[in-house]
């Protein structure tokens, strides 16, 4: 009996990134996902610009590649031409948390009925390491050399807790994938945030805690360590909205 | 009906269903029809939070193969510039309309004819043509409109309608009718593969050199069947000129008005009035060369078509300029004035 | 009994899946290079393999199939 396979929603195209990059356990979880429900054939994936660009190789359902931060308006577009398709951008921090902070707050705002898979490493990783608007204070980077200032450089954005300010979005948890445990939770996340949008529940965002070894000077398995040790005590994991939870508590 | 409402009914006839926009005078005309009518026949209509967002958004309609459609205005159109390069490099068909305005910068929200450069040539980073179709009447805003979408998907590129203020906020009666649809193959389009087929990439995404020549290539070779079959022009009075016009949009109206004056004066003139503005219309321009003794290109701008009129006569004749700029309109007069110069002798 | 498949020459050698097991059963081959240059994991002793597939679960490139 098969305990564990590969989900048939990914290809069989090998994965490109560095090794111990868990953006690969990501795309696992979201074709997972995809697979348990079902809507392979009905999904449109937006990939970003970024590590994950080609990501458009890697999902077996139909792709579009978007200009970098649009991918919630191509999103946007893809999900109003025909609502009856299943509709996810998979993004990361550059992409989504500054040059796309507006596309990703509008969408947000409008509840948007997509699910956005954010991949959050602290780090532009496919330009080679520079820093990102969720880069630690203090974090050294390509351009940050001396390590993030926050007096010159400013603070990190956490978007959960800042979307889980509007009206409009509908579920927002932030996850991560650095040990099992946390696997197994941010693949019951990401599974949830595509049945609200089966369901026409609206705007989900799943913010993942992922590592970049390569660009953090790190063993992978160190890499791991990192997150426990200073991205979840910045970006702290849990659920920061879940209206329809909060409707069906009143 | 006004201009700009022609665009938006036309573009509801051919089938569009999917407008997305940003407010910017002077196209908001077409956002407020669309916003009424597209939630009464089941389309969309979305206000945008940006111009950069609306021409996103777009991509993502024409990417499942539906007709879907912008407006903005020329400092609108800049930030579009982006998403047009896109829709070029995934070789998406989109209608999207600019009624111009004075520039640079902000400018001013009067008439102009300034982004001919911009809609010609620089509508983005790399390599790409957009069929750009300029409309002179009301009933022209609306006939391109519907052809604008007709091209865009025959040939799997962008359309613009460079139209200007003027044309968008003048009156006239328009006859409407809803037009016959070629449907087009669109098996290229992501309509979820229903695990029947192997999925659909819209991407403009290669990073092999030879690849990526390649498609430039064949998008040029497309090109050059547009320039083939698609250009689109008028000639006034030409038969016996011995002085050629060449105008576009409105600037063709008032040249034509400029030309019944001088006929009248007994001065041999015509008018050359591009509709498509790429592709220009090379051939009968040359072709006049041949016939009259002079040019002139009458723009709402520094001089920028004018340089097409150089090259399409490989300056064989003298080309003048007779212009305003920054929302200022030139007048009749001011063309026959040019016109008697030349015809006098008195030219440049 | 468990049964472990590896896509081998898929495998870049992170380490997450030894790291991931907790039976400490996987070890990265140093005396052997697969067709990507990198030392591939390899099960020491599949008899005492619990199936629990946290390697699996770990493995960034999908290259483990667990059987049990």
């Amino acid at each position: 009996m098969i305990v564990f396979d590969k989900p048939k929603s990914l290809t069989d195209a090998p994965l490109h990134y560095c090794p111990g990059c868990t953006h690969g356990i990501i795309h696992r979880l979201v074709a997972e996902a995809m697979d348990e429900l079902g809507i392979e054939g009905q999904s449109i994936g937006v990939a970003p610009v970024g590590c994950a660009v080609m990501a458009y190789n890697y999902f077996a359902c139909d792709m579009v590649q978007a200009a970098h931060g649009r991918a919630p308006a191509v999103a946007t577009g893809l999900k109003r031409a025909d609502p009856s398709k299943i509709i996810f951008t998979y993004q990361g921090d550059g992409d989504l948390a500054s040059i796309g902070t507006a596309e990703t707050v509008h969408a947000a705002a409008r509840n948007e009925n997509i699910t956005i898979i954010f991949v959050n490493n602290a780090i532009y990783g496919m330009t080679g390491g520079q820093m990102a608007p969720t880069s630690l204070p203090g974090q050294v980077t390509q351009t940050s050399p001396y390590g993030r200032d926050t007096a010159t450089q400013g603070f990190p954005i956490r978007m959960c807790e800042m979307l889980a300010q509007l009206d409009g979005a509908s579920y927002l948890e932030r996850v991560a994938v650095n040990n099992v445990k946390n696997v197994k939770n941010a693949k019951k996340a990401i599974k949830k945030a595509f049945q609200n949008q089966i369901e026409g529940k609206g705007f989900s965002l799943i913010e993942v805690v992922s590592t970049c070894p390569t660009n953090w000077g790190m063993t992978p398995e160190k890499a791991l360590e990192w997150v426990d040790e200073k991205m979840i005590p910045y970006y702290p994991l849990g659920v920061y909205k879940d209206k329809y939870a909060e409707e069906a508590a009143k | 009906m006004k201009g700009n409402e022609a665009i938006a009914e036309a573009a509801i006839l051919a089938g569009c269903r999917h407008y997305f926009g940003y407010p910017i005078t002077p196209q908001t005309e077409v956002a407020a029809y669309m916003a009424k009518r597209m939630p009464k026949i089941g389309g969309t209509f979305l206000q945008a939070e940006s111009e950069v967002a609306a021409i996103n958004m777009v991509i993502g309609v024409a990417s499942t193969g539906k007709r879907c459609m912008t407006s903005s205005s020329s400092p609108g159109i800049s930030l579009k510039c982006e998403g047009l390069s896109y829709l070029a490099g995934c070789d998406l068909p989109a209608l999207v309309v600019n009624v111009e305005r004075g520039g640079p910068g902000l400018g001013g929200i009067q008439p102009s004819q300034s982004d001919y450069f911009q809609a010609t040539r620089g509508s983005g980073h790399g390599d790409f043509r957009m069929i750009v179709l300029a409309p002179a009447s009301v009933q022209e805003m609306a006939d391109l409109t519907v052809k604008g979408f007709d091209l865009a998907e025959k040939y799997r590129v962008t359309t613009m309608l460079l139209a200007d203020g003027t044309m968008g906020q003048m009156m006239e009666p328009v006859s409407l009718e809803a037009p016959a649809v070629t449907e087009y193959d669109k098996s290229w389009a992501v309509t979820g593969t229903n695990c029947e087929r192997k999925h659909n990439i819209i991407n403009s995404l290669s990073l092999i050199p030879e690849e990526l020549e390649q498609q430039n290539i064949e998008r040029f070779e497309r090109y050059a069947k547009i320039e083939e079959n698609e250009t689109m022009y008028e000639e006034f009075m030409m038969e016996d000129a011995e002085i050629a016009i060449v105008a576009f949009g409105v600037a063709a109206r008032i040249s034509k008005n400029a030309i019944l004056a001088a006929r009248e004066k007994g001065i041999k003139v015509g008018l050359i009035r591009p509709i498509t503005l790429w592709p220009f219309p090379k051939a009968p321009i040359a072709k006049a060369a041949a016939q009259v003794k002079e040019f002139i290109s009458v723009e709402m701008n520094m001089g920028q078509m004018i340089e097409d009129v150089k090259l399409a006569i490989g300056c064989s004749r003298p080309v003048s300029l007779v212009n305003r700029v920054g929302g200022m309109i030139p007048s009749p007069e001011q063309v026959l004035a040019r016109i008697e110069e030349i015809a006098g002798g008195n030219g440049k | 009994m468990a049964k472990l498949t590896f896509k081998t020459d898929l495998c870049k050698g992170c380490g997450l899946c030894v790291k991931a097991c907790p039976k400490n059963l996987l070890v990265l081959a140093k005396d052997k290079i697969n067709q990507k240059g990198y030392h591939p994991v390899e099960m020491t002793d599949e008899s005492k393999c619990i199936a629990c597939a946290f390697c699996a679960t770990m493995c960034p490139d999908c290259i483990i199939t667990v059987e049990k």
